[in-house]
């Protein structure tokens, strides 16, 4: 099967499993969410997927090759990574970030990126609009700023298959959805993409595919509409949901409060 | 693209400024001695000039004196902030050097055992066994504490370092006695009086050894920038590239602290200088530290000899009333990450 494809994942961390027999299935090319409470096991998920943690039981296929025994450095030219948060403290300009997705593709005896690897650069700087800071520091830049740099350096490894995780924590509302739109472009060029977040009605308007993780399980997967339910929000997020359609308004929105008896007040979203 | 003319001008320019340096060197101290006559007494000792320029006595203070002396300084300079740059990298931690992992602490101690055990001649082979001995403790420590995180290595290297220390003292408050107890103590606090060719020539062979290995490592180094999960992402062994880079940290620590003794902050400031005018990328930036490194020791031991002629400073002192501040200064620009 074509895609991303995670059989019986066991990750175990401290003698105990942190990931159990997740399974899922992101078809190539399209958005898939990755949902779930804190300590669900969204991040640790997605680095075993790309051989960051040892998998303890289960294989990791990406359109039928095993990424789990690949070699790391053609893993890297296959799929990239963006973590939750990236700090430095090395001197770094924001170019210098965006070059670091084109290692993968250089020689040891190579003295920096060469012509080809800085029009890749040029053109992922553009993408993400942060063409303008391309020689400021790094660490100057505002959380959401670092995180569209990443999202660059990322898109810089030209992958075909791209893990985020929670890549619009840190952005304002109009950047997230700009960020989002750039990711769908990307996957109807071919692109895989997984993102682990948070925030439900982003999942529903931009993910073809949710997966949904509770206890280091899988125990929800398929299309937006056919997943969020007021049951399986009440069971993993322990949350009273419900689910209405706007008109004009192609997702469905899931307006939440607290499960009655665990506080005190409204708490909607 | 632009920036790479920019970078081999630079490294052209620090060469050109370690060679004039070295010619400069050679002329200071008591005996007056002209930049031309050390070339040519260079010259004929090479045998491509037939005249020797100087009379034996001045040719011997050029040849077997001064210039072993300044080579053996370039060199420990250059190997002491390659360390320094690979520990700094690899820790992930701006303050780190080879002394921060216990490596120098560890050779210390190999060196002084193997010294009042009467094997003076091995003393290199000591320091390097001491260091590579810091090196694995730490590292088993760390792994103890439940895995090699730089938090850990670190916290491991500090123990080290203050066990080695306590040992080093001990062995020496019971066996030294007079001239060798104020040899030992002038050269753990850092000094290269006294170098001879051998003593060039090892520091020279630790560098041809190791220098490469680190230089060739510079986009591995480069991808360390966020952590290893992100070095991983990029394709980089994370687990062979941290061993090997370790190793050679550690032989380069061994042979410099058998030569020039304890000698701090070297593989701190030079780095963290380098790193302000040319930025992190490690292909610009390891060659640059090799060589400002040796050009910032170089001087730092030639003001260590003439300052007080004809009393010698140990060079430790010098470096540590130059790297105490600016170490200060490190802290307080890093002062949220630490």
């Amino acid at each position: 099967m074509s895609g991303l494809v995670l059989r019986d994942v066991e990750v175990r961390a401290g003698g105990r499993a942190i990931v159990a027999d997740a399974s899922l299935a992101a078809p190539k090319g399209r958005v898939t969410g990755l949902l779930g409470p804190n300590g669900a096991g969204k991040s640790t998920l997605l680095a075993a997927t790309l051989g960051l943690r040892r998998l303890a039981q289960g294989s990791v296929h990406f359109d039928g090759l095993d990424l789990a025994a690949m070699p790391a450095a053609e893993r890297a030219r296959l799929a990239a990574y963006v973590e939750q948060s990236a700090a430095t403290s090395e001197r770094l300009t924001v170019r210098d970030v965006v070059a670091l997705g084109r290692i993968p593709y250089q020689s040891v005896w190579q003295s920096g990126p060469g012509a080809g690897d800085e029009a890749i650069v040029a053109s992922a700087l553009a993408a993400l609009g942060v063409t303008g800071f391309g020689d400021r520091l790094y660490q100057t830049l505002s959380g959401g700023e670092q995180q569209r740099v990443q999202i660059a350096r990322a898109l810089a490894q030209e992958p075909t298959l791209l893990l985020l995780d929670e890549p619009t924590s840190h952005l304002d509302i109009e950047a997230q959805l700009t960020t989002l739109d750039l990711l769908r472009e990307r996957a109807q060029a071919g692109c895989t993409i997984i993102l682990a977040m948070h925030d439900l009605n982003l999942a529903a308007r931009h993910c073809d595919h949710l997966a949904v993780m509770k206890d280091g399980r899988v125990v929800a997967e398929g299309a937006p509409a056919a997943v969020l339910s007021a049951p399986l929000l009440l069971d993993v997020y322990g949350v009273h949901a419900t689910i209405v359609q706007l008109p004009g308004h192609g997702a469905p929105l899931v307006v939440y409060d607290r499960a009655r008896g665990s506080g005190a007040g409204p708490d909607s979203g | 693209m632009r920036r790479r003319p920019a970078s081999f001008l630079a490294s052209a320019g620090l060469v050109v400024l370690l060679l004039a340096s070295a010619t400069l060197a050679v002329t200071f101290g008591p005996a007056d001695i002209s930049a031309g006559d050390a070339w040519m007494t260079v010259l004929h000792h090479l045998r491509l000039a037939d005249t020797a320029p100087l009379s034996p006595l001045r040719d011997a203070i050029v040849w077997e004196l001064r210039l072993p002396r300044i080579l053996a300084a370039a060199g420990v300079g250059a190997g002491l902030a390659l360390a320094g740059t690979v520990m700094q990298v690899l820790t992930r931690n701006p303050l780190a050097d080879p002394y921060l992992l216990g490596l120098s602490s560890g050779a210390a101690l190999g060196a002084v055992g193997f010294l009042l055990a009467g094997m003076a001649l091995l003393m290199p082979l000591g320091a390097f066994l001491g260091s590579l001995a810091a090196l694995v403790l730490a590292l088993a420590i760390a792994r103890l504490l439940g895995g090699a995180t730089p938090t850990r290595a670190i916290l491991a290297g500090i123990s080290i370092a203050a066990l080695a220390s306590a040992a080093t003292s001990l062995l020496i408050f019971w066996s030294a006695t007079g001239d060798s107890y104020r040899e030992i103590l002038s050269w753990l606090m850092g000094s290269l009086s006294g170098t001879t060719w051998g003593d060039t020539g090892l520091v020279a062979l630790a560098l041809v050894v190791c220098a490469p290995v680190i230089l060739l490592s510079g986009r591995g180094l480069d991808a360390f920038a966020f952590g290893d999960a992100a070095a991983a992402s990029l394709g980089i062994d994370i687990v062979r590239l941290r061993w090997t880079l370790l190793t050679a940290t550690a032989l380069l620590t061994g042979v410099m602290v058998a030569i020039g003794g304890a000698i701090g902050f070297v593989g701190l400031v030079v780095p963290h200088a380098v790193r302000l005018a040319v930025g992190s990328r490690h292909r610009v930036l390891l060659p640059a530290s090799m060589l400002v490194g040796a050009v910032f020791m170089l001087w730092t031991d030639t003001a260590a000899r003439s300052l007080f002629d004809p009393r010698e400073l140990p060079v430790g002192i010098v470096t540590a009333l130059v790297g105490a501040p600016a170490f200060l200064l490190i802290l307080l620009r890093y002062r949220r990450i630490t």
